[in-house]
């Protein structure tokens, strides 16, 4: 069955990419090189461009400035139905009027490609619906109709496929199981996918690679695990998960570590994992890596860095952990994820803690965070 | 129809207190129809099979059941009949063919546009606020012998001097598309105006030219638009009277059912055959309609 669709995708390549809208600018200077093959996954929050990205992509909107490519050939000109790309709509878009089976013929009949029905069938059957191919989209459930949406993307074996957060109008537990069957679908297909996504996790989970994007321009690109463990920027860091960010001075460098000094504690972070070396510098670290302690403020250790003592001010209870929310003054909140394993430390609002972590979980960021206004 | 019978069925089942309001509020309507549908219908098919009384005068008919008058109406007046039917074929197909551009550039073109597309609307509806007569009337002499039309003609040689535009089929047709056209547009607006402009997008995403999305998506998605308006501009036309008659657009030879129902009531006092046209006109109309509805597969709409 898969040899059907076995055909290898093709990269894909913006050079210089622009787009204005009438009074803001939704895309500016986007260099992106997605290669073939690959699942790869634009993230960011509502209004970044990611979805813009993609309209332009498809031929949908056209670039103010800039070059598409598609398999190293220029499309930027060409209309939507000659591109060799398929979209899974946000809204899926099917078609009302015709039924499941017609609904995904639709591109081969437009193609005049032999064998529509066949075909459609076939593709149906990869995504287990083929017993529901006379139906009309409307009689089919949320998760079923993204499954066809994908089965009429699908069938024409395009170059590059689109996803237009097409998992957003599932709930949590269909989003979850349609992201390990897209994936299992795209590994066996083997076409190129870019996913345009708010979600952090979905993004995470199925893409080889992650481009953050923000104010129309990429902050940051790499696979999910770099980017969660090295992110630069304090958008990058806040978006993709949590993070905490202190701010200081360099006060001190000494072999493979810098260190800042706040509220009067040296807050160091190796080299390698440093933007910046010098001046005013963010450092960051991720609630779950953080510890706190209860009853001792824990023994100095060139390993470690030590805040505190401060007061646990909000504990949420998640079921997988723990969420405490302590409040260090000079240094401002500090959010630490304990795991629910038993014996997670039972801990009262308002107890006073330590709060450590590895130096080698820090993180040095490129920018600053915008002051807070007053009183927030 | 059915789908709200069944509802009101559910909703009162378990209340049987609202039934009573439900009736109470249903009476003025059922009231008013069987004043001004029922008994006007009754004795328009009491008249038509009324026969002639024995030396009676002009205009004196006697209860009966003369069945021969609808033979006589269709041997007599098989040609109007006919007239009636294809003047508002061409009409109807006229009017959507006119309608369908300006309906889809208001609801789908002009649709972030709210100035524009009510505007636009405005203009639609704007000839309804001159009486319809008077708008038939302008016509005529837009039409007439010395209008500039006429002169253009003839002065290009496309008319001989003792040839007339009105009066001629043609320019029936065109005041009868003129007169019910919006009755075609505002419907197709209502039903472009919903039309999910994502499914263009799918439709081109998927590799459809402009032509084809349009053929493939975008009419089949407003036949229950086009249903709507050809009913609407299908149904007055065939029963006009006042567009063919020869003291507006018309002429004899142009003359339609309405045309001649009016004669047979007002000037020729044959209320027999006068009803018994009017009667075969609904009869007709009610099942042009409702094999068109199921041909269109728009059943609902009943």
């Amino acid at each position: 069955m898969a040899t059907e669709f076995v055909a290898r995708g093709a990269d894909l390549e913006l050079v210089g990419i622009r787009k204005e809208f009438p009074g803001f600018v939704a895309i500016d200077n986007l260099d992106l090189h997605i290669p073939a093959g690959e699942f790869f996954a634009l993230l960011g929050p509502s209004g970044c461009g990611k979805t813009t990205t993609l309209r332009l992509v498809a031929g949908l909107d056209s670039p103010t400035q800039g070059k598409i490519l598609i398999g190293n050939k220029d499309v930027t000109s060409t209309k939507p139905h000659e591109r060799p790309v398929n979209t899974v709509f946000q809204n899926y878009a099917l078609f009302p009027h015709m039924s499941v089976l017609e609904n995904v013929a639709f591109g081969l009949r437009q193609r005049k490609v032999g064998d529509p029905l066949p075909k459609a069938t076939e593709a149906l059957k990869l995504v287990e619906l083929e017993h529901l191919a006379q139906r009309r989209p409307t009689q089919l459930s949320g998760g079923q109709q993204q499954r066809v949406a994908l089965a009429r993307a699908l069938v024409n074996r395009p170059s590059l496929l689109l996803l237009d957060e097409p998992l957003g109008a599932l709930d949590l537990k269909l989003r979850r199981q349609m992201q390990v069957e897209l994936k299992a679908i795209q590994m066996e297909v083997g076409l190129t996918f870019l996913h345009v996504t708010h979600d952090q996790e979905e993004a995470m989970d199925m893409a080889d690679t992650v481009a953050v994007m923000n104010k129309g321009r990429i902050e940051q690109m790499g696979a999910p695990e770099a980017l969660y463990e090295r992110p630069k920027t304090i958008f990058v860091s806040k978006f993709l998960g949590q993070s905490n960010i202190f701010v200081g001075e360099v006060s001190e460098t000494s072999g493979d570590s810098l260190s800042i000094s706040v509220a009067g504690r040296q807050i160091k972070v190796p080299t390698s994992r440093a933007e910046k070396t010098t001046g005013k510098i963010a450092i960051g670290v991720r609630p779950e890596k953080a510890f706190f302690h209860e009853d001792a403020e824990p023994a100095a250790n060139a390993g470690l860095n030590v805040v505190g003592p401060g007061e646990i001010i909000d504990i949420r209870f998640t079921g997988v952990s723990n969420q405490y929310l302590i409040e260090i003054p000079n240094l401002g909140e500090i959010t630490v994820f304990a795991q629910n394993i038993g014996k997670s430390p039972v801990t009262e609002l308002g107890a006073k803690v330590w709060v450590s972590w590895k130096v080698e979980h820090s993180f040095g960021l490129s920018d600053l965070p915008e002051a807070k206004p007053a009183g927030n | 129809m059915s789908t709200q019978v069944s509802v009101v069925k559910t909703k009162t089942a378990g209340k049987p207190k609202s039934s009573k309001i439900v009736l109470l509020l249903v009476l003025p309507g059922i009231f008013y129809l069987g004043l001004f549908f029922i008994t006007p219908f009754a004795s328009l098919i009491t008249t038509s099979l009324q026969a002639p009384v024995l030396g009676g005068g002009i205009g004196v008919y006697q209860p009966g059941l003369e069945f021969g008058n609808y033979a006589f109406v269709v041997g007599e007046y098989l040609d109007q009949i006919i007239r009636s039917f294809v003047y508002a074929t061409f009409a109807t197909l006229l009017a959507l063919v006119i309608s369908y551009p300006i309906a889809y550039f208001i609801g789908v073109k002009a649709r972030n546009k709210p100035v524009l597309q009510s505007l636009l609307l405005t203009l639609v509806i704007a000839p309804f606020f001159i009486s319809f007569l008077l708008r038939t009337f302008a016509w005529k002499q837009v039409f007439g012998q010395n209008s500039l039309i006429s002169n253009f003609l003839r002065d290009f040689g496309l008319m001989a001097d003792d040839q007339f535009l009105l009066g001629t089929p043609l320019v029936v047709i065109f005041g009868l598309t003129y007169n019910f056209i919006p009755f075609m547009t505002l419907p197709l607006y209502t039903n472009l105006e919903r039309l999910d402009t994502a499914l263009l997008e799918a439709g081109s995403d998927l590799y459809a030219k402009p032509s084809s999305t349009f053929w493939k998506v975008t009419f089949p998605l407003s036949i229950p638009g086009i249903t709507s308006g050809t009913l609407l501009t299908f149904i007055p036309i065939a029963g006009d009277y006042v567009t063919a008659s020869g003291n507006f657009l018309g002429s004899p030879n142009t003359s339609m059912l309405g045309n001649v129902i009016e004669a047979n009531f007002i000037t020729i006092q044959d209320f027999p055959s006068a009803s018994a046209l009017s009667v075969l006109l609904m009869a007709a109309i009610v099942v042009l309609v409702s094999v068109y509805i199921r041909r269109t597969g728009t059943e609902d709409l009943l």
